[in-house]
């Protein structure tokens, strides 16, 4: 087990490792010729207009908060789906009720109208 | 034929075990020798798929694709790397150096560690860990973060829109996508990925959980963000979204992590509902092979079909038609275990 | 800039992105200024003028023959009605009578060019929503056309192939055969496409009801062709004032109901299948006889003020030729159908997301050599 995640810590940094040697060899090979014009940020050839990091609409907040919902439900619900057969007919009953739990609280976030995109 | 790979990876534990090394050691040793393999074999897939994704495209668009540098346009892959590698590296002045540096140094990774507990064969994990499929999910959500960090480092319009919508995507597809594995894991009752490929040596989990597998291939598109699901790229509006800032080495970076994010996919789904390397005559390794190759091609088929969803409809899609159906599907995987149980134990089965 | 607003209990900023002059989906070098809030467009503004060549200038110093290359130049998608609004102009302040045969040759020429326009139009409405199979498909067919063109005048896409009193060149050997395929094979292409697009739930469920314009402010605006007849306004020059021998053919005009993006790409996929029967039966029809009339060298047209239109391939094509007498034009100035078309474009954008923005304007069909000529 232990030994298992200590080959999980030394993978990782393998993992990490690698994408420095690309970008490496790309610095290497690549030309170096900055210029204040190729610095300046994209927008379509103009230069931008107004800040860039704003107060930004995002309309799926209220998804997102019916998403923590069913997120968190899901670490429950994987441990119980392991031991579904083992646990016999008190999972199947407690099952049911899970899910009626799900499908009330999804019938109540789309009856307020939270699965509306604004 | 079937253990080659194992036998290679036995021989060359021996040679570092030759080394007087303790049994920890060695574990870590061929840990790092088994990363090696696989950044390989990913690395290898990726050019590939590049260029099968052109040829696809050019197959489903009657035109030929590239077909100039080489025979049938096959080396066309080793230019593509070059000309990515000698570009110039560019960090615009207004970026969030930080930010936007970090984004792509780490977009690679996720996706490397979803490989690591992918069983390409009996045996053939880099670590087969016990809990291996709630792993993949976690890690695999990782990767939204890092392309929102690099829509918002670039300090672009365009690459924030790009990110935002990305999270939006996010945050909708997750759900179907953790709730189509959990008939599958009802079934096997365990989250080991190899005994989930296993349990399915006399029959497919996609005869058993077809809903689920038809939720998981949506979702699992929408994940790694491939057309009609492109949300965060759009290149129409958003003309290269989350990417737009990025170059040379950097922008290499998230391009091979979009086709490794595509075989990642493939290969989840070729374990967990497509028997993984269980088939006849052939030898495991090659049967895993040729169905991840199939669902890439699936995959593919799609994005050059439809064209690309809008980020209302897309949301509406997961929360009102896949969550509800997912659930069912969870409903009815249990009634049906539990019947069968019942049959067999009266002895009508 | 990006005004703080209070809605409900969350503040957000709107802010502003520039779209265009160098962007994918602006059709050439077209600048708007959207202000978005999150992903909806408040308020989009055209920037026009990164293509102006004044071409309405340079004719004031060319002959009327010579202002002919320059008109296939702003249309570049539909050269030959460009060149065929042009000639027909001068024509008429000439009161000049052209060949029978010469005229089916225009018509032949002049639906080919209007289903190779439509082509692009749908073309890059699916590729804006990003079915860049449907782009190549529609493209595929399109290059058939082009190589019509180029068998009866050696030019793919800037013809200038007619001559004020004809056409310059008869049907080359081997242009009918071709020709027949075309037709023959055409109208299952276009079953394809719409197998591709048209059909599918994604493209139908982005474009219905998305930007509808009703028939009264389509009017306002000023719209004409295609997007006129989406709003439910049957207005076609072929059919409403004939010009050429169009009285003599037996074709359609569709009509939409609602205005909306779909309404605009359907219309362009039925007239294409119109423009197929008119084909069919000049084809059918082609007299024999001379190609060109008795046109003196020199043409000098007498003073006074001529307009000419035609119905385009996007809308009315007219030519308003001023002319003091002389050799060449003391003024030409053209009703660009784009131009007017894109006026309506803020319109339809505000209020409507990013992603159908793209797409509205797609369905206006615009070309920016013609809006800015």
């Amino acid at each position: 087990m232990l030994q298992q995640y200590s080959g999980l810590g030394i993978y990782l940094i393998a993992a990490i490792i690698f994408p420095f040697i690309i970008v490496f060899v790309a610095l290497i090979l690549g030309p170096k010729r900055p210029n204040p014009e190729k610095l300046t940020t994209y927008e379509c050839g103009l230069d931008t207009q107004g800040p860039t990091w704003v107060q930004f609409k995002i309309n799926y907040f209220l998804y997102a908060l019916v998403f923590v919902v069913f997120d968190v439900e899901t670490v429950f619900l994987y441990p119980w789906a392991v031991k579904f057969q083992a646990l016999g007919l008190f999972a199947f009953i407690e099952m049911i009720i899970f899910i009626a739990i799900l499908v009330i609280g999804l019938w109540y976030a789309w009856k307020e109208g939270a699965l509306e995109w604004m | 034929m079937d253990n080659i790979f194992i036998n290679i990876a036995g021989w060359i534990r021996d040679f570092i075990a030759g080394f007087g090394l303790s049994e920890g050691l060695v574990y870590l040793a061929m840990v790092l020798v088994k990363f090696v393999a696989v950044l390989v074999f990913v690395l290898l897939n990726v050019v590939f798929l590049v260029y099968m994704e052109r040829r696809v495209a050019g197959f489903f668009q009657e035109r030929l694709g590239p077909n100039r540098v080489g025979p049938q346009g096959i080396f066309q892959l080793v230019m593509d790397i070059l000309k990515l590698l000698s570009k110039e590296d560019i960090v615009p002045a207004g970026a969030d150096k930080l930010v936007y540096k970090t984004a792509a140094y780490v977009i690679f990774v996720p996706t490397m560690l979803v490989y690591m507990v992918i069983p390409f064969g009996k045996g053939m994990n880099v670590i087969d860990l016990n809990m291996g499929l709630f792993y993949i999910l976690a890690v695999s959500s990782l990767t939204t973060l890092i392309i929102f960090m690099a829509g918002w480092g670039s300090r672009n319009k365009y690459s924030l829109i790009g990110g935002m919508r990305a999270v939006a995507q996010m945050v909708s597809y997750e759900i179907p996508f953790v709730f189509s594995f959990l008939g599958v894991i009802m079934l096997t009752g365990s989250l080991k990925l190899s005994t989930i490929v296993e349990a399915q040596q006399d029959v497919w989990f996609i005869v058993l959980q077809p809903i689920a597998f038809i939720i998981f291939l949506i979702a699992g598109n929408a994940e790694i963000n491939r057309g009609p699901f492109d949300l965060p790229e759009g290149e129409q509006e958003l003309v290269a979204g989350y990417h737009t800032e990025y170059t040379a080495g950097r922008f290499a970076m998230f391009y091979m992590a979009e086709y490794a994010n595509l075989l990642a996919m493939a290969a989840i789904g070729t374990t967990v509902f497509l028997g993984g390397w269980h088939g006849p005559w052939l030898p495991g390794w090659l049967w895993f092979f040729i169905k991840m190759y199939i669902l890439v091609f699936g995959q593919m088929w799609v994005r050059w079909t439809f064209p690309r969803i809008r980020i209302d409809h897309m949301m509406h899609f997961n929360w009102k038609v896949l969550l509800p159906i997912s659930l069912a599907n969870i409903l009815v995987t249990g009634i049906g275990i539990k019947a069968y149980e019942m049959l067999r134990t009266m002895g009508w089965w | 800039m990006a005004i703080a607003k209070q809605e409900g209990n969350f503040r957000t900023q709107e802010f502003i992105l520039n779209m265009g002059p160098q962007h994918p989906s602006t059709h050439g070098v077209y600048r708007a200024i959207l202000t978005l809030d999150g992903e909806y467009v408040v308020d989009l503004e055209n920037v026009i003028g990164y293509l102006h060549r004044g071409i309405e200038k340079l004719a004031e110093s060319r002959t009327y023959t010579q202002f002919i290359p320059y008109t296939d130049r702003m249309d570049y998608l539909a050269g030959m009605l460009n060149n065929w609004g042009y000639v027909m102009t001068v024509e008429k302040a000439l009161g000049l009578e052209i060949p029978e045969r010469a005229e089916y040759i225009r018509i032949i020429v002049g639906e080919l060019q209007r289903i190779a326009s439509h082509l692009v139009m749908v073309a890059s409405m699916a590729l804006d929503m990003n079915g860049y199979t449907a782009w190549m498909y529609a493209f595929y067919d399109r290059e058939k056309i082009l190589d019509l063109f180029e068998m009866i005048c050696g030019s793919r896409l800037t013809t200038s192939f007619m001559r004020v009193g004809g056409v310059p060149n008869d049907i080359p050997e081997g242009f009918l055969p071709k020709l027949e395929e075309f037709l023959k094979e055409f109208p299952k292409r276009l079953d394809d496409f719409d197998n591709v697009i048209t059909g599918n739930e994604i493209f139908i469920k982005r474009t219905k009801g998305i930007a509808p314009i009703d028939g009264e402010t389509a009017l306002d605006y000023g719209l004409t062709g295609p997007n006129l007849r989406a709003s439910g306004v049957n207005f076609d020059l072929r059919k409403v004032r004939p010009y050429s021998i169009y009285d003599r053919f037996d074709f359609e005009v569709p009509v939409g109901t609602n205005g909306d993006n779909f309404d605009r790409y359907n219309m362009r996929m039925l007239e294409m299948r119109q423009s197929l029967r008119i084909i069919r039966q000049a084809v059918d029809n082609l007299p024999e006889g001379s190609i060109m009339a008795k046109v003196p060298k020199v043409l000098r047209i007498p003073a006074g003020e001529t307009y000419g239109h035609i119905e385009g391939a996007k809308g009315i094509l007219g030519f308003y030729l001023v002319s003091d007498g002389g050799t060449k034009p003391y003024r030409i100035h053209v009703h660009a159908p784009s131009f007017v078309n894109l006026g309506i474009y803020p319109y339809m954008a505000k209020g409507t997301m990013l992603q159908d923005a793209i797409a509205s304007l797609a369905s206006i069909d615009i070309v920016l050599g013609e809006v800015d000529r």
